[in-house]
């Protein structure tokens, strides 16, 4: 039966589907993959996310497979009927979290951290004969010196509330089978069962907020793009990943794929949708390849195409790429881009909702929040707002870099403080014992102070001190980093990314960098800082998107901050933290030179003297403060300060 | 262009010219098969799409991604996000620069390397990150980057070999 929606233009007001039937296909193959994998003794799970594999975990993947073979010992790479008994299950999942530790290996629970090629034999031996873990490759924690077993053990692990990452970790992204067998696409049945309605009064339940990083709560914009009047319209998933130093889309979209894929079908079915569309960033073709992978595996199952379940219900997904545009992140950029235009944004109203994708109603969501959505849909609203606070219900991916002891992508209920995350789960700063501050929002959001990291990480509580939630860049920052050059940064960012329409980005934003690069360059003049709040409030008010609504963020939230920081720049000329070279003096340390000459060959001034083998000095009169003696010198002997 | 590149850019353009709003995905075909878009292969599309030119040339200067002239024989990337850049990435483009006498966004004028600055490779806890014809390398520093470029060219003189 075709879909119900009337030709005309009527508005949907009951459950245009039927109930899900002949849903037992399904259930045939929760039981075949049950069957097969009975038959597995014991599982080696490898990390195969981007991190875990530029640091080797393909080499250590291939490893396993040669030495087993070496061994005699049965193994499989995919659980089918012709795996043997009690052979071993070598699998490949997405991310697993702790990536400062890679490659990581998990054996029947036990987690191998910083895994080589040559550790494997050992572990064969050890592990899989003698059932021994290999003590030398277990995490060591920190403060109590002793050896971890298990991600429980581990304290990077112990103060998460995984659930979306849970199952990114663990399953094989490309078997459909295994999805289906840990309860994937029962969500989808039970959508069809209580109907479009049904399923938006669950979300509303739940209370999920955009996880994009606006924190729109998601049954709104569905409803509004059901409740618009007209049988075409798009469900678009927003999987063009932008923010620097984040990549908790990516790890998703690698290591859950089929979570976001039965995301995307429950949201087409909620809005009325014959077709999703998956914009995904072009420099992430594993994921892309992924996506697509699942994509037809779904086609082939009759989970996607026409009359899905029997239920009357047609949908079709379908993979377009992004081509390295942040500004496509706004939604209104990001359907020009679909249409095969520039990414430029358009003032709302109309919202997509009313007038998206070829002027049809369309819903934008995040890969994150379309990854929450099956794991609503099957436990229900109420549990997913069991999690987190009250306004801020639910767990939150972040991606946690920079200065922090443990790096990697984490997953946390909302609400917790930001001290516990940053000292507890990411165990603390690199160097020294205090952290000077986390930025969370990437270019569109602020820093967290020292001050503030009692306050529990909300949308509301984040908005509050002048940041944003962001869609999860957490970047922790020591005290050797400058505050003013960090905005610089941003600022620099968005610049390169605005895409010129409107007045106010384009030129208010070149104008606040024009100032900065003068402060950190020691060309700062009294009412600079004056001039960048003037500059950054218009830009706030009268950009047309969000970007550079956005933009000067970054810079208004360290003034409020580090004012001080500005203000040594401006008035002393001076750096504090040493950052900025130009403000900074460069000083050989006799007693580390060794005479090599790799600073005199670099220095582009010709200002540093020496004989080769005996100490060089800086002539500071000459010095142009380029800094390039300090990145030659191998032996830490050029001070910067 | 060759006979056979004529071809593969005519079967791009036949899979997609009917398609809606297809533009951005087959500039993304032409440059997966050359490694950037000629000037020929966006003349071809406008004729045989009848897309204006004007329009394609809009388009592949406005995303970061296309690129419209031919690559290096060897491509540098540095990632530029905000981990690499809190762990010195900027170090490693000067370095670079010492070395090659090309800033990023340049190539040698021997055509041999190129350097480009990239926005975010989301491999963070390995910052700072370059990439050296597509394989990242992890935890870089700036005296590293002579040895690195020493390696590519024993590389080339064994090929060459």
């Amino acid at each position: 039966m075709p879909n119900k929606i009337s030709k005309k233009q009527t508005i949907p007001s009951k459950n245009d589907v039927n109930p899900a039937q002949n849903t037992e296909k399904l259930a045939q193959i929760l039981q075949q993959f049950e069957q097969n994998y009975k038959k597995i003794d014991k599982r080696i799970t490898i990390c195969g996310d981007s991190g875990c594999l530029a640091q080797g975990s393909q080499k250590v993947y291939d490893a396993f497979k040669t030495e087993l073979a070496k061994t005699g010992i049965g193994f499989c790479l995919e659980i089918t009927p012709s795996c043997y008994e009690n052979s071993l299950y070598l699998c490949k999942s997405g991310c697993q979290g702790f990536c400062a530790q890679g490659p990581l290996v998990n054996v029947e629970g036990t987690l191998y951290t910083k895994v080589r090629a040559e550790d494997v034999p050992e572990i064969i031996e050890t592990t899989l004969r003698q059932g021994k873990p290999v003590e030398r490759l277990l995490y060591v924690n920190p403060k109590t010196g002793k050896r971890c077993g298990g991600t429980k053990d581990i304290p990077f692990y112990q103060k998460q509330t995984r659930v979306l990452l849970a199952d990114c970790g663990r399953l094989n992204p490309e078997d459909i089978n295994e999805y289906i067998a840990n309860g994937g696409y029962s969500a989808l049945q039970k959508a069809l069962n209580i109907g479009p309605e049904g399923v938006i009064a669950e979300m509303k339940a739940s209370g999920l907020r955009g996880r994009g990083g606006g924190g729109f709560p998601t049954w709104l914009k569905w409803e509004n793009t059901r409740k618009q009047p007209g049988g075409e319209k798009y469900m678009i998933c927003n999987a063009d990943e932008g923010d620097p130093g984040a990549y908790m889309d990516r790890s998703l979209l690698e290591g859950n794929p089929h979570a976001v894929i039965e995301g995307m079908i429950i949201a087409g079915l909620a809005i009325g949708a014959q077709k999703g569309i998956f914009y995904i960033r072009a420099e992430y073709p594993i994921a892309a390849q992924r996506v697509q992978k699942g994509i037809d595996a779904c086609r082939k199952l009759g989970l996607l195409g026409e009359n899905i379940f029997n239920s009357g219900f047609n949908y079709e997904l379908e993979i377009r790429y992004g081509a390295g545009a942040f500004v496509c992140g706004e939604e209104t950029a990001l359907i020009a881009s679909l249409e095969g235009s520039r990414g430029m944004p358009r003032p709302k109203p109309p919202f997509p909702s009313q007038s998206g994708l070829w002027g049809k109603p369309s819903a934008i969501n995040n890969v994150e929040t379309l990854a929450n959505v099956p794991y609503i849909i099957s436990k229900g609203g109420k549990w997913f707002a069991g999690f987190g606070t009250e306004k801020s219900p639910g767990t939150k991916v972040f991606a946690m870099t920079g200065k922090s002891k443990n790096s990697g992508l984490i997953e946390i209920a909302l609400g917790m403080p930001v001290k516990d995350i940053v000292y507890e789960i990411g165990g603390g700063p690199l160097k020294g014992d205090k952290v000077k501050a986390v930025q969370t929002g990437g270019p569109s959001g602020g820093v967290i102070s020292g001050e503030n990291m009692e306050m529990p990480i909300t949308y509301e509580s984040l908005q509050q001190i002048g940041s944003i939630m962001g869609s999860g860049g957490f970047i922790v920052m020591d005290e050797t980093d400058c505050m003013v050059d960090i905005a610089k940064f941003y600022l620099d960012f968005c610049v390169d990314e605005s895409c010129g329409k409107c007045a106010p980005c384009r030129i208010g934003g070149y104008q606040m960098l024009q100032i900065l690069k003068r402060i950190t360059d020691g060309q700062g003049e009294a009412g600079d800082i004056d001039r960048l709040q003037t500059v950054a409030t218009a830009m706030q008010k009268a950009s047309l998107c969000g970007l550079g609504q956005t933009a000067p963020n970054p810079v208004m939230s360290t003034l409020r901050y580090f004012r001080h920081e500005y203000e040594e720049h401006i008035n002393k000329k001076h750096c504090p933290t040493g950052r900025c070279a130009k403000l900074v003096g460069f000083e050989i340390i006799k007693t580390s030179c060794v005479g090599c000459g790799a600073c005199k060959r670099a220095c582009p001034a010709q200002c540093i003297s020496g004989e080769l083998r005996s100490p060089h000095s800086i002539d500071p009169n000459k010095c142009i403060k380029c800094g390039q003696c300090y990145a030659a010198c191998k032996f830490n002997a050029v001070r910067r300060g | 262009m060759s006979n056979s590149s004529n071809e593969e850019l005519n079967s791009i353009v036949d899979k997609w010219k009917d398609v809606k709003g297809s533009l951005v995905m087959m500039l993304h075909a032409v440059q997966d098969k050359f490694g950037y878009v000629p000037r020929s292969a966006a003349m071809e599309i406008s004729s045989r799409a009848k897309i204006p030119l004007a329009k394609i040339y809009e388009v592949l200067t406005f995303y970061h991604f296309f690129k419209l002239t031919a690559p290096a024989k060897h491509q540098i990337a540095v990632c530029t996000g905000t981990a690499c850049y809190l762990k010195g990435s900027q170090e490693l483009i000067k370095a670079l620069e010492t070395e090659l006498g090309v800033s990023a966004g340049q190539t040698t004028a021997d055509g041999r390397f190129s350097v480009t600055a990239l926005r975010c490779l989301g491999c963070c806890v390995l910052a700072p990150v370059m990439t050296v014809n597509g394989k990242i390398h992890g935890h870089v520093k700036p005296a590293d980057i002579p040895s690195i470029l020493r390696e590519i060219s024993k590389g080339e003189e064994q090929n060459a070999q």
